[in-house]
């Protein structure tokens, strides 16, 4: 647990070789073929072969096509084969304005959307110099902490399924269902919200917030005791997950890989705490790492993660100031719909602003956020016009996968399944 | 706002002389103009100075916007290949932008000191048709293989259909 | 083929199955006990590729759930599917998958569009998505919604299951020429909270 800067700066991690991630032949641990050459690749020993897993696929987390060279039931070299999702957002980003951008972005990451709009509004806000209100920062704290719980329910659910224990996908959803209907209630819909927007947040908290949530933060904690009783002390989990896909702190940093896959190799790196962003810095919560940089070390720290944010929302709860949920600046938000009928300047705002759209000078920036998956950036250039002139993610799962093929050295195919729910990849920000 | 106030900030960080390298300010992240051929030496050098991480490699086709804010020193071409560089221990970032001509796109790739830019460069490559020099698998990774040209150029069309609202079949 | 004693007509047995028989009282409860049995334990194949797909492992999970109707197993193998749920957005290079995958099933089979990127391309009409699975598959039943919440899925599924009991779904595909193209209502919101769209100031 690091909450002094000392502990967390990387002179203090052991300096582990990175070597095998720079290899480039067939020493490395990636089948570096293509697609149609690997249909033709026979391996000159007898034994080996190349077995393709997925697109389709109960456990590769969606749409991810992973070649594996095996020896037996020992993988060798592998290959993650991605693009299965291509959706074209980036080109999509271009077309629409940016208050119509959440909308897009928040279906990269379907897992936790609210994130990829934040990346996406603070991008927009930097450019435009905006300052916005207190409570509406406030507001998207508490809807991306609750998001980043929901995520990692998520991922108890479908790690536990893929481990085989089919009963952490009814336990996890069950718990995640609980949040949603919250987010329903906030933001009016289950999923793929479009609420945190340019200029503050869509819409005020409704009456009843605080009830809902607190409610929720009673029920949680005695849930997750269920899941530690369940899995972290259950010997099949420890045989399974313990010593499985190990990876090292400095392979991590030269592979460019942040969040819990980081952290789980005992490197401190957390951005709402060495780069806050929001108001991370007015709450008190811990960063954790692992020791081992196997899948039971992420598998934990995700779990606790979720503790962690609970601690973050109860602190929320108290400090939530009020205010306006949203920037006033009549060039960027809309006016409030109940004006329209009165005013004529503020249904021509309300016009211009939705079939336009506001303009953001011209500049280029990089946003960064701390997702559940690691950190989520957003370069945006825009040249002057209502639509973005370029908008890129960085999605955190598309860099975090060139980790597969290292951590699947010499793993057993069962392992394979166990590695690659660790690694929790959503595919819609891996290819966009 | 990319004022060139804060430049020596810049260079305290990196060390890098100016002369070769232009930096520039842009809404208070430092931001750096290499060239192709100084690109290397340029990231060789930031990587010692505690840059240990490419957190983003990215890229953008000025074909519309040609005349964007960029240092006097800088000539502008049609792609500019965008590099985010991050310090853990400055916790600090750094962008560089790479000029990269349209009739000739190239840059050598930074594979040998950063290996996560594997699957950044093959996505550019992808998008983009920006070749990185020395990549050791540089195929596209997003579309088919056998797609023909490059998506996220200005001057591939977007691909609508035009969409006619019309009566369900069958109601 | 012969004019055959209680069957009456059989000649089109091979392109209509039992529908193609002349039906006589013993004939018609056999296909209606078929068509029950059918729709009882319809098992969906997991084709989940996107955001949808988290609604539909939500639909399977313990809040809304699919079990009541048979239908919690998720085949992995196309071969022991029924029902091809495809949930979410099918890009180029998945639509080659995506007709594989639906080859291999065995008749009957349904398919379900579900999500409005399934069912037309949905918010991105652009190079990279098929502009709607019926492209590639037929589709019986299209649910929109981005994302149909569970209980939009849920009454998708209801009315496949209504329509392959009486029968409408094979009459449907004949005059369509391919999916039955039923099209479903987006049935979801259905909190009691009262939305503030904007204080005046």
């Amino acid at each position: 647990m690091s909450q002094e800067t000392e502990i967390s700066t990387p002179q203090d991690v052991e300096i582990e070789t990175a070597e095998r991630v720079y290899r480039r032949g067939e020493d490395s641990a990636i089948l570096r073929l293509s697609e149609s050459q690997v249909q033709s690749y026979r391996p000159e020993d007898d034994r080996r072969m190349v077995i393709n897993m997925g697109p389709q696929h109960p456990s590769t987390h969606g749409v991810l096509r992973l070649s594996l060279e095996m020896e037996g039931e020992t993988v060798l070299r592998s290959k993650p084969i991605i693009g299965y999702l291509h959706t074209g957002m980036e080109k999509t980003g271009e077309q629409l304005s940016f208050l119509q951008g959440p909308t897009n972005v928040t279906r990269m990451d379907y897992s936790s959307p609210l994130f990829s709009e934040l990346a996406f509004s603070l991008a927009t806000e930097k450019l435009l110099d905006l300052e916005i209100p207190e409570r509406a920062t406030w507001i998207r704290m508490l809807m991306c902490e609750l998001n980043r719980m929901s995520s990692h329910l998520l991922f108890q659910a479908t790690n536990g399924m893929d481990i085989g224990a089919v009963g952490a996908m009814i336990y996890g959803w069950r718990e995640r269902e609980e949040v949603l209907r919250l987010f329903e209630k906030i933001t009016g819909l289950r999923m793929n919200h479009n609420y945190i927007r340019p200029g503050g947040v869509a819409a005020d908290l409704p009456d009843g917030w605080r009830d809902d949530t607190l409610q929720i933060l009673e029920n949680l904690p005695d849930r997750l005791d269920d899941f530690d009783s369940l899995f972290t002390g259950q010997p099949i989990w420890h045989e399974r997950l313990q010593g499985v896909g190990v990876i090292n702190a400095t392979e991590c940093l030269a592979l460019g890989i942040t969040g819990p896959l980081l952290r789980s190799t005992g490197y401190a790196w957390d951005l709402r705490k060495d780069i806050p962003y929001l108001r991370y810095e007015e709450v008190d919560f811990d960063v954790l790492v692992g020791s081992y940089g196997d899948c039971f070390d992420r598998f934990a720290i995700r779990l606790n993660e979720i503790r962690e944010s609970m601690r973050i929302v109860r602190q929320i709860l108290e400090k939530m100031p009020e205010g306006d949920y949203r920037i006033q600046d009549k060039k960027v938000t809309p006016p409030p719909r109940v004006r329209i009928d009165e005013s004529m300047e503020a249904l021509i705002h309300h016009f211009k602003i939705f079939t336009e759209g506001f303009k953001v000078p011209a500049g280029e920036i990089y946003v960064a956020v701390e997702s559940p998956r690691g950190e989520l950036g957003c370069y945006m250039v825009s040249d002057g016009g209502p639509k973005p002139y370029r908008m890129h993610i960085r999605g955190p799962s598309f860099t975090n996968l060139q980790v597969l093929p290292h951590m699947l050295q010499d793993c057993l195919v069962a392992d394979a399944v166990a590695v690659i729910s660790t690694v929790d990849p959503i595919m819609g920000e891996v290819d966009r | 706002m990319s004022g060139e106030e804060t430049t020596e900030d810049v260079e305290e960080i990196d060390g890098v002389d100016d002369a070769e390298t232009p930096s520039s300010v842009s809404h208070g992240q430092n931001v750096l103009h290499p060239t192709r051929e100084n690109l290397l030496e340029v990231i060789g050098n930031l990587r010692t100075e505690g840059f240990a991480v490419c957190i983003d490699l990215t890229a953008v086709d000025y074909l519309e916007n040609p005349k964007r804010d960029l240092p006097t020193t800088v000539k502008p071409e049609r792609f500019e290949v965008v590099i985010n560089l991050l310090s853990h221990t400055k916790r600090e970032r750094i962008r560089l932008r790479v000029q990269i001509p349209e009739d000739e796109p190239t840059l050598p790739t930074l594979f040998d000191i950063y290996p996560g830019s594997e699957a950044l460069e093959r996505e550019v490559y992808d998008l983009f048709g920006i070749h990185f020099e020395g990549h050791p698998d540089m195929t596209r990774i997003l579309m088919p293989e056998d797609w023909e040209g490059y998506p996220l150029r200005k001057d591939y069309a977007v691909g609508e259909i035009p969409v006619q609202f019309k009566e369900a079949p069958g109601s | 083929m012969p004019k055959l004693p209680m069957l009456g007509d059989t000649s089109n047995i091979s392109e209509n199955g039992l529908a193609g028989l002349d039906h006589n009282f013993l004939t018609g409860k056999i296909e209606d006990l078929v068509k029950w049995s059918r729709t009882r334990s319809m098992w969906p194949a997991t084709f989940g590729l996107a955001c949808c797909a988290l609604e539909m492992m939500a639909t399977g999970a313990a809040h809304y759930d699919l079990s009541r109707w048979g239908m919690e197993v998720f085949r992995a193998s196309p071969r022991q599917a029924d029902l091809m749920i495809v949930a979410g957005r099918v890009s180029q290079k998945m639509a080659p998958v995506l007709r594989q995958v639906y080859d291999q099933m065995m008749e009957p089979k349904w398919v379900i569009s579900m999500g409005v990127c399934a069912s037309s391309g949905g918010m991105f009409n652009n190079y990279a998505l098929v502009q709607g699975v019926d492209q590639i598959v037929p589709v019986d039943v299209y649910a929109p919604g981005c994302p149909p919440g569970p209980e939009t899925l849920m009454h998708a599924i209801l009315q496949l299951h209504e329509k392959v009991e009486n029968g409408e779904i094979t009459r449907r595909r004949h005059e369509m020429g391919g999916g039955a193209g039923i099209m479903v209502e987006q049935r979801d919101g259905q909190t009691a909270s009262k939305v503030i769209i904007g204080k005046r100031e």
